[in-house]
């Protein structure tokens, strides 16, 4: 077989030509300091290599733009450097400016790597910026095995798909956040931040920009814990009935410091609003403790949330696929149920 | 004004899926293959621009081996105008499908270019990114709502972002994405699936469109995910309470 020699010496030289690797995280930021899912790339980013050299792009405008950028050069030892792209064009998260920016800080840095998270932002923006630059983004990496070696799941989660990149410079992943648990350091714990640079905007190519304009945003408010990063999730489905009975699923998370999570079919119903749909086409959660009300468990709602540590099922169903992940089932009515939980359930810690 | 819808054929949502056994891929062969769920949701709101005024025609698009052109059919039963297959049997990953959709963008010249969010195969969520990039249209992914102002000729979209929903004002032509909340794909009827048999699917090749297939990803292997250790069902609200407690620890 004359291939196999050929592909080793094309991995040799792969190895090579790899061996210094630089990493860009394209980070995002409010209210002056990184959101958790950037600090969660920057794990990911890590596991490049010890000799990695790890650099922050932030983009924005105003006064909370600078103290993001402190935040940023000084939230952990592994970041040598902080990149600032000051304009109004990246007030608001457009992919069409942003993808350009990307581009350009590609040209000036030759990155070996762009991370980001694969939330709704960099899912929107990271795959536009690989287009510029001509390279196969890889969606959703769970596992970093080598530089250029990563795992990913596909068929909602019910296949990992092991690929290698073999293109050129640079490699772009978006990765899973909930794979890679940041190691919480506290904010000061940096004696010499990394130096902050600004990037000069001047050659950025506006060609295209302006056709895109941000109106608004509305966004639920919610005290309790961000879904993403919740310690423990509860979720309802449809077996809820209404958005009025949903209330009890609420008032079990609030008991618990939980935050809230909901099935499609939940969702469609109107008891509660998109932003907390658990899934394929959701949000993937892995939290120590996921307990499911009156969920059936379809495919695409188990891709969401098969990786928490610990899953409950309450279903009045004893077929019902949920109990053949749940590590607890409780075969009953949910109605009988959550009171009693919310009696009997200690408060939360 | 031409809407260009693209279409993906997948193995079906509800099918459960078998690794091979030689970890090269997901077993494909006799197993139920559908249009990609995304892309029906693409596919229905192009036929509402369409019944709205705003668009003339409607054509789908499909990229892979032969069997494409059944998914394509059905996109014509639903009431698509005409359609174009791209014949190639080559793997295709979002960069290579996104240069074909540009290629035929350039041929077709239509006003919107509508895809699914992503395919429930590969779970990619890039290929309309990526090829908004290459046109440099504006894109509005994850689409939820579209309001389109024909004076203007801008499209208003709804985008379902992570903390709630997001709007934006995008000038045309302009790349949409559909998230599963756009609208409820239609069915089509007996009569319009004969009709659609006198409809014309297009062929091209890669070559045709002078697009390079290459890859710069290689599939190492595909594998079942961790099984989960079999769960214990509980008799009472005391014995979870009492198992969360002190055997998982964690409340």
């Amino acid at each position: 077989m004359a291939t196999i020699p050929m592909l080793r010496a094309y991995k040799r030289r792969s190895t090579s030509t790899f061996r210094y690797l630089s990493t860009l995280i394209l980070a995002e930021h409010e209210g002056g300091s990184l959101k958790a899912q950037t600090l969660n790339a920057i794990a990911a980013a890590n596991y490049l290599g010890k000799e990695s050299s790890i650099s922050l792009l932030l983009a924005g405008s105003g006064p909370s733009l600078q103290e993001a950028a402190a935040h940023a050069a000084s939230c952990h030892p592994s970041i040598s450097k902080v990149l600032l792209a000051k304009s109004d064009k990246f007030t608001y998260p457009l992919a069409e400016p942003w993808a350009k920016l990307l581009q350009l800080v590609q040209k000036i840095g030759s990155y070996s790597h762009i991370i980001s998270a694969s939330g709704s932002f960099g899912k929107n923006i990271l795959p536009r910026a690989a287009a510029l630059l001509d390279v196969s983004p890889i969606s959703d990496v769970i596992k970093i095995s080598e530089p250029h070696l990563f795992v990913r799941p596909i068929y909602a989660g019910n296949a990992l798909c092991t690929v290698r990149y073999v293109g050129s410079n640079p490699c772009m992943l978006s990765i899973r956040s909930t794979s890679f648990p940041m190691i919480s350091m506290a904010a000061d714990s940096k004696s010499n931040p990394a130096p902050i640079d600004e990037v000069d905007l001047s050659t950025i190519d506006e060609d295209g920009i302006s056709k895109s304009r941000y109106i608004q945003q509305t966004t639920q408010e919610s005290e309790r814990p961000d879904l993403g990063n919740a310690r423990v999730v509860i979720t309802g489905g449809r077996a809820l009935k209404s958005a009025e009975n949903f209330k009890m699923v609420e008032q079990l998370a609030e008991k618990l410091g939980a935050a809230v999570g909901a099935t499609r079919a939940a969702v469609d119903a109107g008891y509660v609003p998109n932003e907390l749909q658990v899934g394929q086409t959701g949000k993937i959660v892995a939290p120590e403790l996921y307990m499911a009300f009156g969920v059936s468990g379809a495919i695409q709602h188990l891709a969401g949330m098969r990786d928490s540590k610990v899953i409950v099922a309450v279903n009045k169903d004893a077929d019902a696929p949920i109990f053949q992940v749940a590590d607890y089932g409780l075969v009953g009515d949910l109605f009988e149920v959550i009171p009693e939980l919310l009696e009997k359930m200690p408060e939360k810690k | 004004m031409k809407i260009m819808v693209a279409i993906k054929r997948v193995v079906d949502y509800a099918v459960k899926i078998r690794v091979k056994s030689d970890k090269t891929g997901v077993e494909t062969n006799n197993v139920k293959m559908s249009m990609n769920p995304f892309c029906e949701i693409a596919l229905e709101e192009a036929l509402k621009i369409k019944e709205s005024g705003f668009a003339s025609e409607v054509v789908s698009v499909s990229m892979g081996p032969t069997q494409c052109v059944d998914t394509l059919r059905t996109s014509l039963a639903m009431g698509a105008d005409r359609a174009i297959h791209v014949d190639t049997k080559e793997m295709l990953y979002p960069l290579s499908v996104a240069k074909l959709l540009k290629a035929l963008v350039d041929v077709e010249k239509p006003g919107i270019l509508i895809l699914g969010k992503q395919a429930i195969d590969d779970d990619c969520n890039q290929t309309g990114q990526m090829v908004a990039g290459l046109l440099n249209w504006p894109q509005g992914t994850f689409a939820s709502k579209v309001v389109l102002d024909k004076e203007k000729n801008v499209a208003t979209v709804d985008r379902e972002v992570d903390g709630g929903i997001e709007t934006l004002s995008l000038d045309l032509p302009v790349v949409l994405t559909t998230d599963l909340r756009l609208n409820q794909p239609r069915y089509a009827t007996l009569p319009n699936i004969m009709k659609a048999k006198s409809k014309v699917i297009k062929k091209f090749t890669p070559q045709d469109l002078n697009v390079e297939i290459r890859s710069d990803l290689e599939v190492v292997e595909v594998t079942e995910p961790p099984k989960r250790k079999a769960g214990v069902l509980v008799s009472s609200v005391d014995e979870l309470i009492d198992k969360l407690k002190n055997e998982a620890r964690v409340i």
